[in-house]
């Protein structure tokens, strides 16, 4: 990975920026809800890029498995489950002066926010010198992850195993046909 | 590069939050939802550069909950339209009174 | 300033008769309540006519022959008996407490109080009753010429449907009266004053479903309102700068404020303010005439000999401050002097017997606030005493004449005005009683001796006249214009007013009781005297308007003479004084004389003169006379004083009630801000709550977002 402060990287971190952006603003105004999905995925590609690049391997890599692989392929399947592939069908946005509101609602959040972020929180946010974690280096990536998640923060990792039957479990029941056997 | 990152995450976070705030189709407001997820685990991603792994680990909870959510959330979807032939958010007001 | 309870409770007339002085107003009260239940009761056996008769008691249907059943109220034995009943009974408890007031000659007033009343911070004004000479004469006349009007009253509204009605509101005037003249405090006094112009407005609007005599009550109520504004005024100034209330701590008090300034002038003249207003004088005077529109023993005994002397008492009650203003005095006699010679010109065209007798007393009530207005509070309040009676008795007479004529009038089923002079004449032969009594009222009036009305008009005269040297007022300046000019001008309107009053008054008989009769063939045979029980109340009256002077004579006279002036010595004597410098008005015994012979040569001048110039034969019923025309016309229109009222006063408040009051602030800003605003403000919330509750899930995804904008913003702002 090239420095964080050579030119190389700067500008790749701002074309994924960019691109995630103007993927995100697409997904955002496109009536047919398949483009939209397809769009998310584009996002998600970015991100992935963005995580790599922001020294989180893993993440990224499990970025593009599970959520761009796997969750925006079983929204797919909905959407062409239910057949909503037609443009102007049921994809109109809300109004007119809906759509003025909400430009305004998110203009206000993002001020918001950044005002937030660089008021408040502006202590602490200088790049150290060199990065925090470090381990033994043949760990791996993977390891710099298991071990906590294993160690650490053990409890929440059962805990979520648990909800994933219960999500399995209530996604069958809800989806089951009525009447059917 | 980090300060960049967390801009970044804000405005992904805006637009899906516009996204949520603007569609009538409830599969897309779905999707809109997962784009705030994403932005969010771009800000854990951000900041783990300072604190540790603890933030990716965080992301990695993020992603399956988000993955749980979406099954039941769809499968949802799919009962209510199996009942009313329609994911148009506005004709779907059985929380009514 | 709390009340001198110490003065009751080591008074000499504490644990006397005296205490039981509170029977006195009470009395009447009760006779109102038992009056006023009776009256609520459906009586069956209406008379033929309900309220709906107009003025005259006459009532609008088919002519009916001699004998048709006139059912009385089912209870009119009752009212008979307990409304005069309880007035006889307030009478001789109020005798008997003279009688022990006369007997002790005490110096300070008696204060009974009765129960706490007004209590906040500096202010304590109990209800109280005084017993002092001056309340305990207006007591005895209220209640003495109260009773007998009362008992005339039996007779004369014995076909009234509302025969109860009439005599609980009677009663009640009585009691709220008796308030007024024994209240120990301004609030009290107060209170009577208030009840005594509701009770007027109920009285004179008696037959209320004629609109015009509704109107009249209201008109006599509304101006009555006038001058308690300034009543109230005056009680506030007095308050704020003297610090009591009471008439014993207003005496004592008043010496602090500074002589004839404007702190006292003023509260003066904001009490004169409300005398105009209830007694009838310039320029608040409009309402009395009108009120003729009551039932004549009403304004026998509220505007004749009562309620309209209300005004007269409270000046020689707040004689202390009269007397440190020699301004407010001034005023007081100017008006009143004013008003005197005023009335008498109108009086000398008008037709209908009653407004005579109206204008007669906003004339003689002049001559009483000239007395008081003088520093002559005796005087003053001596002819208060003898106009009562004459006035009392000439009203009541009438009473008698109107009776007579609604009789005839009713046997043949004519409807022309039984009030209206030309329509009478020659009555004498018919109603020799009545004719002879109101001769009495009349030389009484007109003030030729040895009859009341002399002694009394004489008295002020004099007065004026003694005061233009030698006083506080003569030295004083009015508007620029000194003062002992400005008496001198009043002696003499005085003194015309006399000779005008000696004018109508003959006048007045003369059409009535003299000369050939207009009233109609068929209506002639019916005239016949009054009965008894309205008889002799006048017989009273009559006796009581001959011998009266005895009560106040000359003082060259000697022996028992200025019996009233010493009597009311301990309560306005102080105050005369500090008008006439500290020793008593009087005049040289040949100036007196002088005074008496021109007095007396102008009022029989006037007789004289109203015998010769007026011929009765000349007059023509009221139906058939012509409009009249120039001076006449402008002295029978009053001189249109009720049309410039209505054009300057009551068109623009009416008008301004209607868009301001009206249309803007009532049905535009309470009905449509308040009310309906309320009601639309609410639909609005309910409407704004209902599209929250939608059910839609969107909704719900907004107000989250905008939840979060909040938190995030207390974040920031905290």
């Amino acid at each position: 990975m090239p420095a964080t402060s050579s030119l190389f990287y700067q500008v790749h971190f701002y074309l994924f920026g960019l691109l995630a952006i103007a993927s995100a603003i697409a997904f955002v105004t496109r009536r047919s809800p398949v483009s939209a999905a397809l769009w998310l995925v584009a996002v998600m590609f970015n991100l992935a890029a963005l995580y790599v690049m922001l020294g989180a391997h893993f993440v990224g890599v499990i970025q593009v498995i599970v959520y761009a692989g796997a969750i925006m392929v079983v929204f797919l399947f909905v959407v062409m489950l239910l057949n909503l592939g037609r443009d102007g069908e049921l994809s109109d946005f809300r109004g007119r002066w809906g759509r003025l509101a909400a430009g305004l609602v998110g203009l206000a959040l993002l001020a918001q926010v950044m005002a937030l972020a660089r008021t408040r929180f502006v202590t602490g946010l200088q790049v150290p010198a060199a990065p925090v974690f470090g381990g033994p280096p043949d760990r791996g990536a993977v390891g710099d992850i298991a071990a906590p998640l294993f160690t650490e923060h053990l409890l929440a990792f059962e805990v979520t195993s648990i909800l994933l039957l219960v999500a399995i479990v209530g996604a069958v029941v809800i989806g089951k046909r009525r009447g059917a056997a | 590069m980090i300060p960049e990152a967390l801009a970044l995450s804000a405005v992904l976070f805006t637009i899906g939050t516009i996204g949520v705030l603007t569609r009538r189709n409830a599969i897309v407001i779905f999707m809109c939802v997962e784009l705030m997820l994403n932005a969010v685990n771009l800000s854990f991603v951000a900041l783990s550069k300072l604190y540790g792994a603890t933030g990716q680990v965080f992301v990695v909870f993020v992603m399956t909950v988000a993955a749980a959510e979406a099954a039941v959330g769809l499968a949802i979807i799919i009962a209510i339209f199996r009942h009313g032939h329609t994911v148009d958010l506005k004709n779907i007001n059985l929380l009514k009174g | 300033m709390l009340l001198q309870e110490a003065a009751g409770a080591a008074h000499p007339l504490s644990g006397t008769f005296a205490e039981w002085i509170w029977l006195v107003p009470i009395l009447p009260l009760i006779g109102f309540v038992v009056n006023g239940l009776l009256s609520l009761l459906p009586a069956t056996h209406m008379g033929p006519a309900d309220p709906s008769a107009d003025a005259h008691g006459a009532h609008e249907t088919q002519a009916h022959d001699d004998h048709h059943a006139v059912a009385r109220h089912r209870y009119a034995r009752i009212v008979s008996l307990v409304g005069p009943l309880v007035l006889g009974l307030s009478f001789a408890v109020a005798l008997g407490v003279f009688a022990v007031v006369a007997g002790m000659q005490a110096e300070a007033p008696f204060v009974k109080t009765l129960f706490p009343w007004l209590v906040a911070g500096g202010l304590n004004v109990p209800a109280a009753l005084q017993v002092d000479q001056l309340s305990m004469v207006m007591t005895l006349v209220v209640t003495g010429v109260g009773f007998l009007i009362h008992v005339f009253s039996v007779g004369y509204m014995q076909d009234d449907p509302g025969y109860p009605r009439y005599f609980a509101y009677l009663n009640l005037f009585v009691f709220f009266m008796l308030v007024l003249v024994l209240g120990a405090s301004y609030p009290v006094l107060f209170v009577g004053w208030e009840g005594v112009g509701l009770c007027s407005y109920l009285l004179i609007g008696y037959w209320y479903s004629d609109k015009a005599n509704a109107d009249a009550g209201k008109k006599a109520f509304v101006m009555n309102r006038i001058g308690d504004f300034g009543f109230l005024v005056a009680m506030f100034l007095l308050f704020a700068n003297v610090g009591a209330l009471d008439f014993v701590g207003v005496n004592a008090g008043v010496g602090t404020l500074e002589e004839g300034g404007a702190v006292i002038t003023a509260i003066g003249l904001f009490f004169f303010l409300g005398c105009a207003g209830k007694s009838a004088q310039i320029p608040l005077y409009t309402w009395l005439p009108d009120a003729m529109a009551g039932p004549t023993p009403v304004s026998a005994l509220i505007h004749a000999a009562t309620m309209v002397t209300a005004g007269v008492y409270l000046v020689a009650r707040s004689a202390a401050i009269f007397s440190l203003a020699p301004v407010a005095s001034l005023t007081v006699a100017l008006v009143g002097a004013v008003t005197t010679i005023f009335a008498a010109t109108i009086g000398l065209k008008q037709w209908d017997i009653k407004k005579v007798l109206a204008y007669s007393t906003v004339s003689q009530l002049g001559y009483m606030f000239i007395g008081v207005g003088v520093g002559a509070y005796a005087a003053g309040v001596f002819h208060l005493v003898t106009h009562a009676f004459f006035k009392a008795l000439l009203f009541l007479g009438s009473g008698s004449v109107i009776f007579a004529m609604h009789r005839a009038f009713h046997h043949t089923g004519s409807h022309e005005d039984a009030q209206d002079m030309r329509n009478m004449g020659g009555l004498r032969r018919y109603m020799p009683w009545t004719f002879a009594l109101m001769w009495i009222a009349t030389l009484a009036i007109a003030g030729i001796p040895p009859l009341a009305g002399f002694f009394s008009k004489d008295e002020i005269l004099a007065s004026v006249f003694a005061r233009t040297q030698h006083s506080t007022l003569a030295e004083a300046t009015w508007m620029g214009i000194p003062g002992s000019a400005l008496l001198l001008v009043i002696y003499v309107l005085g003194l015309a007013a006399a000779f005008l009053t000696a004018i109508y008054m003959t006048r007045m008989m003369i059409y009535t009781f003299h000369g050939p009769n207009r009233s109609g063939d068929a209506e002639r045979q019916h005239l016949a005297e009054a009965p008894r029980v309205m008889t002799i109340p006048l017989v009273v009256l009559g006796v009581l308007s001959a011998v009266g002077g005895v009560l106040n004579l000359p003082s060259f006279l000697g022996g028992a003479s200025q019996a009233l002036h010493h009597w009311l010595e301990p309560v306005t004597g102080a105050a005369a004084l500090n008008i006439t410098h500290g020793e008593e008005a009087h005049l040289a015994l040949g100036t007196e004389m002088i005074l008496i012979g021109v007095a007396v040569l102008i009022a029989l001048g006037g007789m004289v003169y109203a015998y010769a110039r007026l011929k009765p034969t000349a007059l023509v019923p009221k139906a058939d006379a012509r409009e009249a025309s120039g001076i006449e016309r402008v002295l029978e229109h009053k001189y249109f004083v009720d049309e410039a009222y209505d054009r300057a006063v009551v068109r623009p408040v009416v008008g301004l009630s209607r868009t301001v009051l009206w249309r803007g602030m009532d049905t535009g800003l309470i009905d449509g801000l308040f009310v309906n605003g309320s009601a639309w403000l609410m639909r609005s919330l309910g409407w704004l709550g209902a599209r929250l509750q939608s059910g839609q899930v969107g909704t719900y995804a907004w107000v989250l977002v905008i939840g979060v904008l909040a938190v995030l913003g207390a974040f920031s702002f905290s």
